[in-house]
This record gives structure tokens, sequence and C-alpha cells, in this order.
């Protein structure tokens, strides 16, 4: 065709209708065009950028996303996003807050699946992945997933809660392609069935099945047959009513795990000197593509040379549950070279973090939990296990680190060595506590990440701050998208700093601290670019937020109240408890009664 | 801005929490702030004088802050001198337990801190019906005084860890073990608010032919009627579900269902059955309702035909439910 498609649009007379049927013609090749080379756009952030060219782009682009993202499911209403993509075959769901996970929401709140899978049920009958986060997920729901999807292949549930091993067993038995099922984090009650023993007969092409977090007994010899029978079983995540024995008869079965969670890692009966146990070192010498290792639920450390073969090549491990002292955790640590990833508890103290920074130069992520989570004077861990991780382990993105004590200069440290830092997350347990030595805040630590990290991207703080620190995330934290603050500033102008100042802002929870309404409204200008805001027991008033939902209607702004009288609210100059309010273009239609929408 | 210096309001004998203010300006304020908040707060178990409409000082009337910080005496462990330990304290809270957060009374801890955010939270408090039980103190800020304070009290979500995290010291030992471990290791397992509401009964009902077991609160019903028409209401639809799915056929939409009836008299195609506190397996509607809600275990819906099997033997086995459907 020799028409130019930019010159006919331009065009304002009508053409002929012989022109015109040529017209409509190149649009449709063009179209066609379009959609077959936009399959190949994956990144979901091109593909809106692509959406927003022109009416047919958009078309083109709906029509040719397969994988969606939902971020906050009170976004869009399920119709309007089954209505714009009509051929998806993988849908991803984030429900609530993240201050849902410590109890500062209160139950009931939301973020029900039911909504999403009857619409799904209609919409894409090809659909064959589902990623919950957060999303209250009852039976009902996993059963119209099961029943709905014939091609259905991976679910994973992370951080849910709602459903049972009911649901479980449904799924098991009637998605007949299952590859991937993944409980992470998520409650599971124990309706008392035997879930494992209704996956078909037959070989299964299950790669993946991780069921750690589900706190109820499991028939062991079905899973036992299960796993015999699952020739692509790559990930296995065992709960801690697994034993070690019944381990050691798993991983015999599969040597060609790459992820395992062990399970308790403890013997189910009392073991005496003498006992003939198996060799659980063979197994895991078997073992020899693993790379991922976690579980230990109630580990004996008696059993941990166990793991040495499999050491020199693991690249993930996960000891978080694991109470092991610093010379165990050294027996292991030593052998990890190609380590990346690392969760521990603070059981293993600093000199067990310094033995971490000897060894694992590779480290990418750290994540220190603590066994005790009362405030102390003093903890096992503190800026002096910090500092030798700042020192040894120089490539690090991600670091999570709760401790009582810290200082900046520890701090400050680690924002000099590791410029790669993304994720920075320290959590000083007890409230407001200043620099351990020289009794300053923490401002000029925090300060320094923001500054020399560049490419930070997520920031959660803690300890004594002033303003003069958010000042710093403001002017420096560009990139930032998440930040967390909890009892942490002296005035309306610290959120002001940041509201103002960290452009990428997308996603902002604060609880316990000092601002109000000034600073509240000061953000005015950014929250449509923002995915949501949190913030509780700070100061902002009813009057406050009654003035954003006015100045935004594409924002939902839920203020939660503590009675369920619509008529007793409270007055306009009340603090508010609970502000939650995100942008979105829906409106919530299954708020519970302490839910006021302004 | 210059570094943090703490200046001292007043000294207060060990028990008692170290107030400081941060700067002159506010020390007045503060102090009387202070004062009202001595004032009004009692010991838990007195009836705490902190409704909205008391609340007039606490409307945020200007934006400056009251920012105070509350100070606890280190017990003789951290000898740096120069340092504070600042440990703020937030008000305790009681809760009557029930799943939706209203009609509960609201107490403040007595050891009260000027904090401006210690302020919002008690003014958040006399809104928010939140609660936690005090765990035994770690430091003693206080505790053994002769005035009566109670432990200085974890914070809700604080530290922001989950659940199923906590409570894992002790959870390691060596080989030789004095007592067996059972397979269901005495540990803390998640929270799940229903179970522990003491306000609602929630049994579990789980019906032959449906894999898909349920709650009830028996506390929601008065009579067998009542709970035998709410298992009708349950269970209706993932009866008929339950029929697609096993004629091989897929259905995403509602098919025709049929009640169920007859539950209670033997009548219908099914029956309502329950385990007591004692194993045994019982007719659901044999002794009067509030005998019945005191004894239940939890329910079960069986086929009429299954019955006979039932009554011969007086003290039935629980079946594994992954035997019955197979």
């Amino acid at each position: 065709m020799s028409h130019d498609p930019a010159e006919m649009s331009e065009d304002d007379e009508r053409p002929p209708p012989a022109d015109r049927g040529r017209a409509e013609y190149a649009d449709q090749v063009l179209e066609n065009v379009l959609e077959n080379v936009l399959v190949f756009l994956t990144c979901r952030r091109d593909r809106n950028s692509v959406s927003l060219v022109c009416k047919s782009w958009c078309r083109a682009e709906a029509l040719t996303r397969s994988e969606l993202f939902i971020g906050n499911c009170y976004a869009v209403s399920p119709a309007r996003a089954t209505e714009r993509f009509e051929r998806v075959r993988s849908v991803a769901l984030k429900g609530k807050p993240r201050f849902a996970d410590f109890s500062l929401l209160p139950p009931d709140w939301g973020a029900h699946f039911a909504p999403w899978a009857s619409a799904m049920a209609g919409a894409y009958p090809g659909l064959e992945k589902v990623y919950l986060k957060r999303m209250s997920v009852t039976d009902e729901d996993l059963a119209v997933l099961a029943r709905s999807f014939p091609r259905f292949k991976e679910l994973a549930l992370v951080c849910c809660e709602g459903f049972g091993t009911s649901g479980l067993a449904v799924v098991a038995n009637h998605c007949r392609q299952l590859r991937v099922l993944d409980l992470i984090e998520s409650e599971v009650t124990d309706d008392e069935v035997d879930w494992i023993s209704f996956f078909p007969d037959g070989g299964t092409s299950l790669e993946s099945l991780i069921f750690d977090c589900v706190e109820c007994p499991i028939n062991f010899d079905a899973l036992e047959r299960l796993v015999a029978r699952s020739s692509s079983l790559k990930k296995l995540r065992l709960n801690r009513y697994i034993s070690i024995g019944q381990l050691y008869r798993l991983m015999i079965r599969a040597p060609q795990l790459t992820h395992l969670g062990t399970g308790s890692f403890s013997p189910s009966e009392i073991v005496q000197q003498g006992d003939q146990e198996p060799d659980y070192a063979s197994a895991f010498a078997a073992c020899r593509s693993l790379v991922c290792l976690s579980g230990f639920r109630e580990i004996i450390p008696d059993y941990l040379p166990a793991i040495y073969p499999v050491c020199a090549n693991l690249t993930s491990l996960n000891f978080s549950y694991a109470n092991i002292n610093a010379a165990q955790l050294r027996s292991v640590i030593s052998r990890c070279h190609k380590l990346q990833i690392l969760w521990v508890l603070d059981s293993i103290c600093d000199e067990g973090l310094q033995a971490v920074a000897a060894t694992c130069k590779d480290l990418r992520e750290l994540r220190v939990f603590p066994i005790d989570a009362m405030e102390n004077n003093e903890g096992p861990v503190s800026d002096v296990g910090f500092l030798a991780i700042a020192e040894g382990c120089r490539k690090l993105q991600s670091i999570l680190y709760f401790c009582q004590q810290m200082t900046n200069a520890a701090v400050v440290a680690m924002s000099n060595n590791c410029p790669d830092l993304m994720v920075f997350r320290l959590c000083i347990i007890p409230r407001y506590r200043a620099d351990r030595i020289t009794g300053e805040p923490m401002d000029e630590g925090f300060g320094a990440i923001v500054k020399n990290c560049k490419k930070l991207t997520r920031l959660a703080v803690s300890g004594l701050l002033t303003d003069r620190a958010f000042s710093y995330f403001g002017q420096y934290g560009k990139l930032v998208q998440t930040l967390s603050v909890a009892f942490n500033g002296d005035s309306d102008m610290g959120l002001k700093y940041v509201l103002e100042g960290c452009s990428s802002l997308q996603k902002l929870e604060i609880r316990d601290s000092p601002f109000g309404d000034s600073a509240l409204l000061s953000g005015l200008h950014h929250y449509y670019n923002m995915r949501f805001l949190w913030m509780s027991s700070c100061r902002v008033t009813r009057r406050g937020c009654r003035e954003i939902a006015r100045q935004m209607p594409g924002l939902v702004v839920e203020v939660f109240s503590w009675n369920n009288n619509a008529q007793d609210r409270g007055e306009e100059n009340d603090i508010v408890e609970t502000l939650y309010m995100y942008r979105s273009l829906a409106r919530r239609v299954d708020a519970p009664k302490y839910v006021e929408i302004l | 801005m210059e570094g943090y210096s703490p200046r001292l309001l007043d000294l207060i004998p060990k028990e008692r929490e170290w107030l400081v203010q941060r700067d002159e300006e506010e020390r007045k304020h503060g102090a009387s702030e202070e004062k009202k908040l001595e004032l009004r707060l009692g010991p838990p178990g007195q009836e705490e004088d902190w409704t909205r409409k008391n609340n007039s000082t606490r409307k945020i009337n200007d934006e400056r802050s009251l920012f105070s910080l509350g100070y606890f005496p280190n017990v003789g462990q951290n000898t740096n001198t120069n340092t504070f330990m600042i440990q703020a304290q937030k008000a305790q809270f009681q809760l009557q337990p029930t799943t939706t957060p209203q009609g509960l009374s609201v107490m403040g801890k007595e050891s009260s801190q000027s904090c401006s955010t210690k302020v919002a939270d008690l003014q958040n408090a006399a809104e928010k019906k939140m609660a936690f039980s005090p765990a035994p103190a770690a430091n003693t800020a206080g505790p053994n005084s002769s005035q009566k304070r109670t432990a200085p009290g974890p914070v809700v979500g604080w530290p922001p860890i989950r659940s199923f995290r906590k409570n894992l010291a002790g959870t390691s030992s060596s080989k030789p073990q004095p007592e067996s471990q059972s397979v269901v290791p005495n540990k803390v397992s998640s929270e799940n608010p229903v179970d522990s509401c003491p306000k609602g009964l929630f049994v579990k009902i789980n019906m032959d032919g449906v894999p898909i077991g349920r709650k009830v609160d028996l506390k929601a019903y008065e009579s067998y009627d009542k709970l035998a028409s709410a298992v009708d209401e349950l269970f209706r639809g993932l009866l008929a579900a339950q029929m697609d799915s096993s004629a091989g056929r897929i259905q995403n939409k509602q098919e025709s269902e049929k009640a169920i009836t007859g539950l209670l008299d033997g009548s219908g195609e099914y029956t309502l059955v329950y385990e007591d506190n004692e194993g045994d397996r019982m007719l659901v509607g044999d002794v009067p309702w509030h005998m019945f809600v005191s004894t239940v275990k939890r329910l079960r819906v069986l086929k009429s035909s299954e019955l006979s099997t039932l009554r011969l033997n007086s003290k039935q086995e629980k079946v594994p439910l992954g035997a019955d459907m197979r």
C-alpha cells in the first residue's frame, strides 16, 4: 500500500468509498503488524508506555498483554480489567497493605479474591498462572480456580489467608497440569483433609511444591509416592512436620532438586547414642544441583554436618528458623563461597556475622531476624556485626537487619562500602534509640545511605530520627520508591521533605510519627503517582483527609474508625487512627463498616 | 540543626521514668501535658476517663510538635553514662476479644511519658480498640515499684516481624533428648483470630462428598432448626459443584441446587451428627441446645444410609477423610 497512515488521519475530508476501504485495511494491517511486534514486549512498564501512544496502540497492546499485574486489587475493578485485557494467561494480584502483616489492619478489611476469581472464570478460559499476595482467599475461590481453568498450571499464594487444606485438596485433584503449587508465608487452616493424597495417580507435571508454612501434619507416605512420581520436581519445601528421617527418604527419591526446604531437620523420636541412622550427608551429596536450602524448623545442630557436601554450590541459605550459635554457623558458612542470599537469626551473634563477612564475598542479600523481639539494652547482634558485613560483603544489594543497638558510623560505613545497595531496611528494635556511642540521632547514618547509595529504591528506617533525616531523604532519595517510617520525626516538616523531594515515591507507610494535616496536604502534587499512602497513629485529622478526598477524586481515601456507627464517625478535628489512601479507577463496594471512605 | 542533646526536666526516683523535654519553650507545655497525663491515667483496671469529648486540649490546634521523650533508667547494665537509653513506652490496652472492634474500653497505662506521639497514641487509643496481652518485661523499667505499674508491654506490630517468626527461642537442642519430641512440637502456631475469639464458638463442619470443610459459629444460632438451615445454605452450593465435578463436567455456573433437608430427623438424604468432647459421635438434636453447644467439638453431615453403621458402635474412631473420599 502506498498510503501513508499519518497522512490519512490528518485528512479531514472523507475519502471516497474505495479509498476508505483501503484506509481501513491499512489500519488493520498496521494493527496486526503491531500486535505481532508487541507480543515480544514483556516488561509491563514498557507496555504501559506503549498503550499511551494512541488508541490503536492501546488496543493492540491490550490484545497482546498476556501477563496482568495489578499492584493494588482495589485500584481497578475486575470487570474493567477483564474488559480491557482479553487474552490474559497470567495474573498477579496484590491486596492488603504491608502493615497488615503486623496486625495494624483490622480483620476482614478486604482484599477478597472472590470477585476476581469469578470475573476471570468468565473472561480467561486459558488462564494458566495466578500469583496472589496478601489477598483473602477462600476454599471456594480455590474451587473456582480449579474448575474454571482447564490449562491451569501455576498457583502461588504469598501472605494469604482464608483457605485451608480443603481448598488445597480441590486444586491438587482438579488441576491436572499443575506445575507449581507455592504456599509462602500464608495461613492455612487445618481442615484435617489429606490434601497430598488428592494429587492424581500417575505421573505429575509438578516442578515446584512449597508448603513450609502449612501448619498441619502431612500424610508422609502419600507425599513420598507423590515425589517419586514427579520426575520434574525441582523445588520442594517441606513443613516442620517432616522429620529428618522422612527428609532422607524424600531426598533419595529426588536427587534432581534445586531448591530444598528441609522441614524440621530433627528426628521424630528420641535418638539414642549408637542408634542406626541413615547417612544424611550422602543424601545431600547426591543432590548435585542443589543451590537453595531452607527449613531447619526445629533444628538439632548435631545434624548440620549433613549439609556440608552441598555448601560449595549454595547460592541461597535460609537459617531464619534455626537457633544456632556462631560456631555452628561458621562450620557451615565457611564452606559457602558462592552464597548470595542469607537469612539468619541473630542467635549467631556479631561473631557469626563476622564469619559471614569473611567468606561470603558474593553476598547480595542478608536478612537478620531477632529471636527475642523485646526492646532490650543489648542484643546478640549490633553495629559490630553490621560493620563487619559492610566491610566484607561489598556487593550487598539488599539488607534487613534487626538489632538493639546501632551507630551512625557503622551505617555510614555501609553506605560507602556497598554502592550497589537497593534495599536498606534497618530496624533498631527499641523505639527512639539513639547512636549507641555518641548518643546522637541516627540522622547522619540514614542520610549517608540515601546520599551514597545511588541505586537505593527501598528504605525502612528506625531509631531516633529528627526532621533532618527526612530532609536528607527528600534531598537525596530521588530513586526511592518505597519508604517505611515508624516512631520517627519531629514535625510536619519531616513528611513534607519526603513528599516534596522523593520524586519516585510510590509506597509510603508511616506509623506513630508526628505528621499532621499540613504535611499531608503538601503531597497533593504527587499522590496520583503513588500506589498508596498509609498513616496510622499519626496526627492527621478527619478534616485533613476529607480535604485530600475533595481535591483528588482519583484517590480512594479510607479512614478507619473504631465504631461501626455511621452516624457517630467523629468530629472533623479528631485525629484519625488510620489513613489508607490509594489511586483508583474504582470505588470500593465491599468495605467493612469500620472503614469510612471520604 | 545540631546534634541532639537531651536536657533533663525532672529526675524522678528510679522506679519511675525519667522525663525529658527537648527545649525550654516546650518545657512548660510538656510539663502541664505530663501532669494531665499523670492525673488521667491510672493502672489498668481503672476506668479510663478518656473519651473523645475530653480530648479538646488534645486536638491539634497548632502544628508545633510536642515531642518529648520518656527515659527509663538503665538497670545498671549500661556503663556509658553519657548515653541515655531511650525507651518510649506505649499505653497498654485491654481488650474484650471480639472479631469486630467495638464496645471495648481502653485503659491507659499509668507509666506515662510526655511523648507527643504518645499523646497522639493515647488519643488514638480512645478511638482505637486494639489490644495485646502484656508480656513480661525483659527490661525492668519500673515494674518493681510499689506503685501499681504494669510491666512495659509490647507495642502492637512492633518490631515489624510476622507472627510466625516469633517464639523461636528454645527450638533447638542437642541430640540426646530428655523427653521425646512429638510429631506435633509444642510451638506457638500462627494466630488465627477467629479461633481465639471467645465470643464466637466456631466448630468445623464437613460433609460427605464435599472435600471443602467449613466453620460455623454456633453462637450465631439459638436452636437446632437454625443450625440445620444454616448447614443447608452452607453446603448446598458446594454439594452441587461437587456432583458436577465428579460427573466429569467442568461447570462454572451454578447448577440447580437441591436443598438439604431432614438433617435432624433422619428423613433426609443427609443427617447431621457431631463429635463431643469425649470423642463420641452423636446425633444432633438429642440433648438440649445449650448442652450441645457446650460439648460439641465438630460437626459432620453424613449420608443417612451410613448411619446404621454408626449406631452399632457407641464410640467411633475418626476415620481419616482421605480414606473416606477415595
